[in-house]
């Protein structure tokens, strides 16, 4: 009897687990996307209107491990795709093309090549950092990248303190600053397009993951400055001020908006995100048809989803290094910043 | 003589008494007012943004870049898909473990040391079962991040709850019980089967579903392990029209939960997502609050099955 009762309660979860009971099963086939958080939206928008386009033939899956740990995932074969929100570094390419070696003998994989794992670079929308203040800021019209790099390098952790400490005409308040966490790729690009050196940043600053808590932070204190994607500040226009920026060797400031971070004129703080291919991946049928959904309607999806998109001339160029099968990263390894689309599209590829 | 010297002394005395009594009441009644009226403003605050969310609609879509268009279809099968390779993980073992720990394992260091891990073990971070499930069941045993990976990691987790609640409820039965079985001539497995089992057994429930309330909100471990974000299919179905009726397909699919859900939803710039979040949090809430409220009720109704 008491068996009995026990049974009920799980028939009841496995009750729940047949709501959708008589489903056809079918064989479908599955794409494996993971990585950057950043991308994500991105990706989400274009798996959800490629699968409504293919009626449940193709599946996809999106995760998000962030861009090391997608690459770390990439690099193994476990993904089809990975999303990144900066360039592959040395020392994950060399992963890559370690694949399937386990040291006597070479084990090639789905998606593993003799060569290891090889791979497409593809941008797909430019992501941009916004400096913003509080809207009760009277004081700031414009940020110099030299201010900037005072009010965050390193040194200046436990010295710059008040607004007076960057410049003498502002006001002799305490300095709030707000800033993404050290796991984040923008604190990265940030500090990597700022202060110089990736990762380099001081580090007594109200940090979070959450850029949600960052614009609650700025938008409650009339002393705050913080730093986060372009999108955050769009969605809270109201609550807070975006600051142009005067980049390093230029007189005018620019405002960040999708037409200046378009133009390719809204520098340092711009940056272009990618998805990698695995270019065994691509024999797949499904695999090649979705990158190139991707490709196709990114420029309406990234502009959906409050990116900014690439120039469709710059779409048109990916389109024909994925179909053509160009093989590598343009970067070589490291991070850079102020890159153009264009050039790096053309660049020859390394692996 | 001293009773008229003592006598206003003691009269200050109980009325100071009295006083530390009275003070220590409302200090009560304010400790206990801190995590109610916590709990209540949490409650209110999720209900005011994400009931007007919850409709039908919600528990059908599945996740959208439009706000309004999407669900937690997704979500809340994977969630309940997890939840059942979980209870039928962890209950045997926990259970059976239980059991020999109080009832057959002979009192020497070897089952000292046992119970001290087992006691240990419910008090490890929730991460640390992730990062022992990504090694052990994801690469060694290749399970990969399927359902089946996401059960057993939880089962860990509340495997050690399961063990010690229902060595207290074993240990709660009488001895005169178990005397009673040995004197008719039953053997052990028969005492423990009919008698201390049927006797325990609100307790082990109790624990059991207190441990699926724990392991259902769980995020980190589900994250570590590879759960996915963004899952517009739902895993192959468990009973089918044809025969064999039954399929476990469903427990290598990839998958998404609740809480991943939520998360994701809350770190979105749109404040419509934002909605969103608060809504599955509802819905997270109220299954908490269902298991929990089920592990009440059935304690009530065995207990007073029970006379000895």
């Amino acid at each position: 009897m008491y068996a009995k009762q026990f049974l009920n309660v799980a028939g009841a979860l496995a009750v729940l687990t047949m709501a959708w009971g008589a489903a056809p099963v079918w064989a479908v086939e599955t794409i494996k996307v993971d990585g950057s958080s950043t991308v994500f939206p991105i990706t989400e928008a274009v798996a959800e209107e490629f699968q409504k386009e293919m009626k449940g033939k193709v599946q996809v899956t999106v995760g998000i491990s962030g861009t090391g740990g997608g690459f770390k995932k990439f690099c193994r074969g476990e993904t089809d795709i990975s999303n990144a929100s900066r360039p592959i570094l040395a020392k994950e390419m060399e992963a890559c093309k370690k694949a399937g070696f386990d040291g006597t003998s070479v084990i090639s994989g789905p998606r593993i090549s003799p060569k290891g794992v090889e791979y497409i670079e593809l941008p797909v929308a430019f992501d941009a950092l916004t400096v913003v203040v509080n809207p009760k800021n009277d004081w700031i019209k414009e940020f110099k990248v030299e201010e900037l790099k005072k009010m965050w390098e390193p040194g200046a952790q436990g010295k710059v303190m008040k607004w007076s400490d960057v410049n003498p005409a502002w006001p002799n308040e305490k300095l709030a600053l707000f800033g993404p966490g050290a796991d984040s790729g923008t604190f990265d690009y940030f500090t990597d397009a700022i202060n110089g050196k990736e990762k380099a940043s001081r580090g007594d600053y109200t940090a979070s993951e959450d850029d949600n808590t960052l614009v609650q932070g700025v938008s409650s204190d009339k002393f705050a400055i913080g730093y986060f994607g372009l999108a955050y500040y769009v969605e809270n226009k109201d609550k807070l001020k975006a600051a142009p920026i005067v980049a390093k060797d230029a007189t005018k400031a620019v405002e960040p908006s999708l037409e200046t971070v378009m133009a390719g004129t809204y520098q340092p703080l711009a940056r272009p995100i990618f998805i990698y291919v695995n270019a065994k991946s691509m024999e797949k049928p499904e695999v090649k048809e979705f990158v190139n959904f991707y490709l196709k309607n990114a420029p309406k999806l990234v502009k959906e989803v409050g990116y900014v998109p690439l120039g469709q001339e710059h779409y048109d160029l990916a389109l024909k290094n994925f179909n053509g099968k160009k093989l590598g990263t343009g970067f070589g390894g490291k991070n850079e910043v102020g890159i153009r689309v264009e050039e790096l599209l053309q660049r020859e590829g390394k692996l | 003589m001293d009773d008229t010297r003592h006598a206003p002394d003691l009269k200050v005395m109980i009325a100071r008494h009295k006083l530390a009594d009275r003070a220590f009441a409302v200090l009560g009644v304010l400790a206990t007012l801190v995590g109610l009226v916590t709990l209540a403003a949490l409650i209110v605050d999720l209900a005011v943004d994400g009931l007007p969310r919850l409709s039908w609609h919600f528990f059908t879509s599945f996740p959208s870049r439009f706000a309004e268009k999407a669900g937690i279809l997704s979500a809340w099968v994977g969630t309940a898909l997890v939840m059942l390779v979980t209870l039928f993980a962890a209950v045997p073992l926990g259970v059976a473990a239980a059991v020999y720990l109080e009832e057959y394992a002979p009192k020497n260091w070897v089952t000292d040391l046992i119970e001290i891990n087992v006691t240990n073990l419910a008090g490890v971070p929730s991460i640390v079962y992730g990062l022992l499930a990504l090694g052990l069941f994801v690469y060694a045993l290749n399970l990969g991040e399927s359902i089946l990976t996401a059960g057993l990691t939880l089962a860990l987790l509340a495997l050690p709850v399961v063990i010690v609640a229902t060595r207290e409820a074993v240990r709660a039965v009488p001895g005169s019980i178990r005397e009673a079985a040995y004197a008719l001539g039953a053997t052990k497995w028969q005492t423990v089967s009919q008698n201390v089992l049927p006797y325990s057994l609100a307790g082990i429930m109790t624990g059991v579903i207190i441990s699926m309330a724990r392991a259902i909100g769980e995020t980190a471990p589900l994250i570590t392990i590879g759960a996915l974000t963004f899952i517009a299919f739902l895993p192959p179905a468990p009973l089918s029209t044809q025969p064999p009726f039954l399929s476990f397909e469903w427990l290598t699919s990839p998958f998404t939960v609740m809480p991943i859900q939520m998360f994701n939803w809350v770190s979105r710039p749109q404040a419509e997502f934002h909605l969103n979040a608060a809504g599955a949090g509802l819905v997270l809430l109220a299954m908490t609050l269902l298991m929990n409220a089920l592990a009440i009720y059935i304690r009530y109704r065995y207990r007073k099955r029970i006379k000895w």
